[in-house]
C-alpha cells in the first residue's frame, strides 16, 4: 500500500506523524462516545429510582492489572527503541497476558455482580454499569488485537528498530495507554458518582 | 529513478520552477499502483476516484429517496385516487378495496422515515461532504492524497455496506422502519410496537452504525490531512473556504456521531437484551409491559446532540462550495474572508449547545429551554454574517451567470428564506404552536434540504470538469436551475401556511379532522409541484451521465480562471495529483482582479513590492 503520509515528509506544516495524529483524533471520538453514556447516567440518576450497589472487588483488581500492563508495555517500547531485544519481547508478551487477564477479571466481575442480584434488565443503574463496562471491554479487545499483531511482528520479523516499526509500535502503545486511562476514568466515575 | 519528462503545460513548467520535490514519483514506478480495473475503479484508494464513488452512490440514493417522497405526496395530494398502477412497484403495500387501490398506512410511515434517513444521511452527508471533501481536500491543499488512502477507501465501503443493508430492509415482508428518521423510542425500542419496529428497525440500526463508522473514518482522515499534509506556504489562513468548511464539518462529525452511536447501543440493549434505558410504563394492546424506569427523553437528548450538529454537517460543506463558486464567477475576492472563517468556527461551536430546541415540546424544563432559546438565536448572528458577505461578494462583480453560479446564488436565497423561519421556531413560546407542524417541514426543507442541494449542484456543475474532464450541458443546467428554484418554493412556501394553521406533519390522512380538511387543494398543488421538480432532477441525472461520455471536452486546465490549486493539476487527474513537483503556495485563494491581473493562482510567487491580497481584503 502506498503510504502517502510517509511520502509527504519535510513539509513545512508537519510536526508529528500523521498516523499518530489520526489516532489522537480518534481518541476524541471514542471519548465522546463514553461522555455520552456518562452524561446519560448522570441525567438518569438525577431523575430518581436509582439503585445503589457496591462494585465487586474484581474490578479493583482489574484496575491494578491494566495499570501494570501499561507500564510493562511502555518499558517494552523503550527497550525496542534502545535496541534491547530480550526485554522488548518478554515485556510485550507479558503485556498481552496482562491485557487478557484484565478481560477475564471484567468477566468475573460481571458474574459476581449478576449473582449479587444486579442484572442487566433490572434497575437502570445496573444496566448502565454493564453497558459502560462492556463497551469499554470492546475497546480493550481492539487493543489486544493490536498487541497480537505486535507480537507476531516481534517474533516473525528480524529485530530491527526502524522508524517505520517504531511508529507502528508507538501507535499500539498510545492506544493501550488511552484505553487504560479511559478505564481509570470510568472506574472512578462508576465508583464515586 | 525519476523519469525525465518534457513538460509542455504552462502550469507544469511553473510548478517545476517554484514547487518543491517530495520525491514522490521515485517511489512509484509508473502506474503499478493503479493497474487493473478492480484497483482502479472499485477498491480504489485514489481520493479522486473515491470522491466519484461517493457522488454516484449519493445520486443513486437521492433518486430513491426523492421517488419515495413522490409516492407519499401522491397520497397526501390525492387521497381518494386509485393507486393500483403502483402495484407493480409497491406490491402488497397497495391495498385494493372495492376496486380502489390505496397506499397502506404502515407503508406511508415507512416511506416518510426512509425518505428522511436516506436524504439526511446518505445523500446530504455522505453524498455531499464525502464527495467534495475527498475531491478537494488533497487537491486544494497540494497533497498527493489523503493521510491514509486505505482508511479512506474503507470509509466509502462502510457507506456502501450501510446502503446495502438499508436497501435490503426496503424489501422485507414487514417493511422498513417506520417510526420517523429520528427513531424515537418507544416505536424504535420495542420490536412489537409497529410493523416496521421489528426487523425493519434492526436493519435500520445496523445500517446506521455502519454509516457512523464510515463518517468517522472519513472525518479522521480529513482532519489529519488538513492539519498535516498542506503544501509549503499553505498556512491555515490561506486555505480556501471550502477547506475550512470541510474541516469544521469533519470535526463536528467526529464529536457528534459517537454520541449517536451510544444512543444506538442503548437502543439495541433495550430492543434485544431487555434493558429499560428509554422505556417506562408502556401499554401495548392493553397490556402493561414490565419495562419501567427509563426515559424516552433521554434518547431525544442523545439523538439531537448529534442531530443538530448534523444539520450543520450538511450545510457547512454547501456553504464552503458556494463561497468558492461565488467568488470565482463574480471575479472578486470573497468579502470578509476572516469573518467567514470565524463564522464557520462560531457556527460549529454553537451547534453543540442548541440541541434542545428540538425538544421544547418534549417536557423539558422551561427554564432550561430559555438557555437553549438564547443560544439558538445567537446562531443567527454568524449565519447573517455569512449571508451578508456572500451578497457583498457578488455585489458589483463581473458576474458570469452560468449554472454553477446560478445555483450558488439560489443557495443564498434559500438559506435566507429558511433561516428566517428558524428564528421563529427558536422561540420556545412560538414553537408551542408550530412544533411538529408543516411549518417545521417547510423550515428545514428550505434551509437544509433545498439549500444543501443547491450548494451541491453548484459544486457538481463547477467541479464537473475536474472530476470527469468534460462539462455538463449548460442549457439543460439552466432549465434545471430555474425549474427547481421556482418549483421548490412552490412546494415549500404553502407548507408554512398549512403549518401555521396547525396541520401536523407525518399524518397519513386528514379525513377525520375537520380543521385540516380544507387544505386539500393546497396539498394537490404541492404534490403537482413536487412531481415537476422530481422530473427536473431526472433531467439533471440524465445530463450528468450523458456528459460523462458526451459532454463538451475540457481543453484547458483552468477553465474558470480560478486561483486554487486543483486547477493546476492535469486534466483527468493523475495518481499523486501532480506529475512532478508539488506546487507551493505564495498567496491566499482569492486574488481576483488584483493590480490589473484578472486572477492570480495561489502557486504564483509574489512580485516585488506586491501587497498580499489577504492584507488588503482581510
Ligand atoms: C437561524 C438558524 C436556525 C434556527 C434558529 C433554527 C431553529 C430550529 C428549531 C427551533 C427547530 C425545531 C422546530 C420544532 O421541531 O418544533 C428546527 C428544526 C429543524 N431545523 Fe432549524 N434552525 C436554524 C437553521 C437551520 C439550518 C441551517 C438547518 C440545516 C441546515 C436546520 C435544520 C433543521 C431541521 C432538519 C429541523 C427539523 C428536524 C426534525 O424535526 O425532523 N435549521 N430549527
Ligand atoms: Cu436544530
Amino acid at each position: 500500500m502506498a503510504d502517502i503520509a510517509l511520502n509527504n515528509t519535510n513539509q513545512s506544516t508537519r510536526r508529528i506523524h500523521p498516523q499518530v495524529f489520526a489516532l489522537w483524533v480518534s481518541f476524541g471520538s471514542i471519548l465522546m462516545m463514553f461522555i455520552a453514556l456518562t452524561s446519560a447516567y448522570i441525567v438518569k440518576q438525577a431523575a430518581g429510582n436509582w439503585l445503589e450497589f457496591l462494585i465487586p472487588v474484581e474490578f479493583y483488581f482489574s484496575t491494578g492489572i491494566i495499570l501494570l500492563s501499561s507500564l510493562t508495555l511502555h518499558v517494552s517500547y523503550s527497550s525496542f527503541k534502545n535496541g534491547n531485544e530480550a526485554p522488548y519481547k518478554l515485556l510485550l508478551i507479558l503485556s498481552l497476558i496482562l491485557g487478557s487477564i484484565f478481560l477475564v477479571m471484567q468477566f468475573r466481575g460481571w458474574f459476581t455482580l449478576f449473582e449479587g442480584g444486579i442484572d442487566l434488565k433490572g434497575n437502570p443503574s445496573g444496566s448502565f454499569f454493564y453497558l459502560i463496562t462492556i463497551l469499554h471491554a470492546a475497546h480493550i479487545v481492539g487493543g489486544i488485537g493490536a498487541m497480537i499483531v505486535a507480537v507476531l511482528h516481534a517474533f516473525t520479523l528480524k529485530f530491527k528498530p526502524t522508524e517505520r516499526r517504531r511508529i507502528r509500535f508507538s501507535l499500539v502503545l498510545q492506544y493501550w495507554h488511552f484505553v487504560d486511562i479511559l478505564w481509570i476514568f470510568l472506574f472512578a466515575f462508576l465508583l464515586f458518582i | 529513478m525519476a523519469e525525465v519528462k518534457t513538460l509542455t503545460h504552462e502550469e507544469d513548467i511553473l510548478i517545476e520552477e517554484t514547487g518543491y520535490d517530495d520525491h514522490f514519483h521515485d517511489h512509484h514506478h509508473g502506474d503499478k499502483y493503479q493497474s487493473g480495473f478492480i484497483s482502479n475503479y472499485i477498491f480504489s484508494m485514489d481520493h479522486k476516484m473515491i470522491a466519484r464513488q461517493f457522488l454516484i452512490t449519493g445520486i443513486f440514493w437521492a433518486f430513491i429517496g426523492a421517488a419515495m417522497s413522490i409516492i407519499f405526496r401522491l397520497q397526501l395530494g390525492f387521497p381518494e385516487s386509485d393507486f393500483q398502477w403502483l402495484k407493480p412497484i409497491l406490491g402488497k403495500w397497495i391495498v385494493v378495496e372495492n376496486g380502489v387501490g390505496t397506499l397502506a398506512p404502515e407503508f406511508y410511515y415507512a416511506l416518510v422515515t426512509m425518505h428522511g434517513t436516506i436524504l439526511v444521511f446518505f445523500v446530504l452527508t455522505a453524498g455531499l461532504s464525502g464527495t467534495f471533501s475527498n475531491l478537494l481536500i488533497p487537491l486544494q491543499l497540494g497533497a498527493r492524497d489523503m493521510a491514509s488512502p486505505f482508511l479512506n477507501m474503507l470509509s466509502y465501503w462502510f457507506f456502501f455496506l450501510a446502503g446495502v443493508v438499508m436497501f435490503y430492509s426496503l424489501f422485507i415482508s414487514t417493511g422498513p422502519f417506520s417510526g420517523g428518521w429520528t427513531a424515537y423510542p418507544p416505536l424504535s425500542a420495542l420490536p412489537q410496537a409497529s410493523t416496521g419496529s421489528g426487523t425493519g428497525m434492526t436493519l435500520w440500526i445496523v445500517s446506521l452504525v455502519l454509516f457512523v463508522v464510515s463518517v468517522l473514518l472519513g472525518g479522521i482522515n480529513y482532519v489529519t490531512t488538513v492539519l498535516n499534509l498542506r503544501t509549503k506556504g499553505m498556512t491555515l489562513w490561506r486555505m480556501p473556504l471550502t477547506i475550512w468548511a470541510f474541516f469544521v464539518t469533519a470535526i463536528l462529525g467526529i464529536l457528534s456521531f459517537p454520541v449517536l452511536a451510544s444512543g444506538f447501543f442503548m437502543l439495541t440493549f433495550d430492543r434485544a437484551l431487555g434493558t429499560s434505558f428509554f422505556l417506562s410504563e408502556i401499554f401495548i394492546e392493553g397490556q402493561a409491559l414490565e419495562r419501567i424506569g427509563g426515559s424516552p427523553v433521554l434518547y431525544q437528548h442523545l439523538f439531537w446532540f448529534l442531530g443538530h450538529p448534523e444539520v450543520y454537517i450538511i450545510i457547512l460543506p454547501a456553504m464552503g462550495l458556494v463561497s468558492e463558486v461565488l467568488s470565482v464567477h463574480a471575479r472578486k475576492p470573497i468579502f470578509g474572508y476572516k469573518a467567514m472563517v470565524l463564522s464557520i468556527l462560531a457556527i460549529g461551536f454553537l451547534s453543540f449547545i442548541v440541541w434542545a430546541h428540538h425538544m421544547f415540546m418534549s417536557g423539558v424544563n422551561p427554564f432550561i429551554s430559555n438557555f437553549f432559546v438564547v443560544f439558538t438565536l445567537i446562531i443567527a448572528v454568524p449565519s447573517a454574517v455569512k449571508v451578508f458577505n456572500w451578497i457583498t461578494t457578488i455585489y458589483g462583480g463581473n458576474l458570469r451567470l452560468n449554472t454553477p453560479m446560478l445555483f450558488a446564488i439560489g443557495f443564498v436565497s434559500m438559506f435566507i428564506s429558511g433561516g428566517l423561519t428558524g428564528i421563529f421556531l427558536g422561540n420556545s413560546a412560538i414553537d408551542i404552536q408550530l412544533h411538529d407542524t408543516y411549518f417545521v417541514v417547510a423550515h428545514f426543507h428550505i434551509v437544509m434540504g433545498i439549500a444543501a442541494f443547491f450548494g451541491m449542484f453548484a459544486g457538481i456543475y463547477h467541479w464537473y470538469p475536474r472530476m470527469f474532464g468534460r462539462f455538463m450541458n449548460e442549457t439543460l443546467g439552466k432549465i434545471h436551475f430555474w425549474g427547481t428554484l421556482v418549483g421548490a418554493y412552490a412546494i415549500f412556501w404553502p407548507m408554512h401556511y398549512i403549518g401555521m394553521a396547525g396541520v401536523p406533519r407525518r399524518y397519513y390522512s386528514f379525513d377525520t379532522f375537520d380543521a385540516f380538511k380544507h387544505f386539500g387543494e393546497m396539498n394537490q398543488f404541492i404534490t403537482v409541484a413536487a412531481i415537476i421538480v422530481f422530473a427536473l432532477q431526472v433531467l439533471f441525472i440524465v445530463n450528468f451521465f450523458y456528459s460523462i461520455f458526451k459532454g463538451k471536452v475540457q481543453t484547458t486546465r483552468n477553465p474558470w480562471g480560478a486561483t486554487t490549486l486543483e486547477w493546476s493539476s492535469p486534466i483527468g487527474g493523475v495518481h499523486g495529483n501532480w506529475e512532478g513537483k508539488i506546487p507551493t503556495v505564495h498567496r491566499w485563494a482569492y486574488d481576483y482582479n488584483k493590480d490589473d491581473r484578472e486572477f492570480v493562482p495561489q502557486y504564483i510567487p509574489m512580485e516585488e513590492g506586491e501587497v498580499a491580497g489577504e492584507d488588503v481584503h482581510v
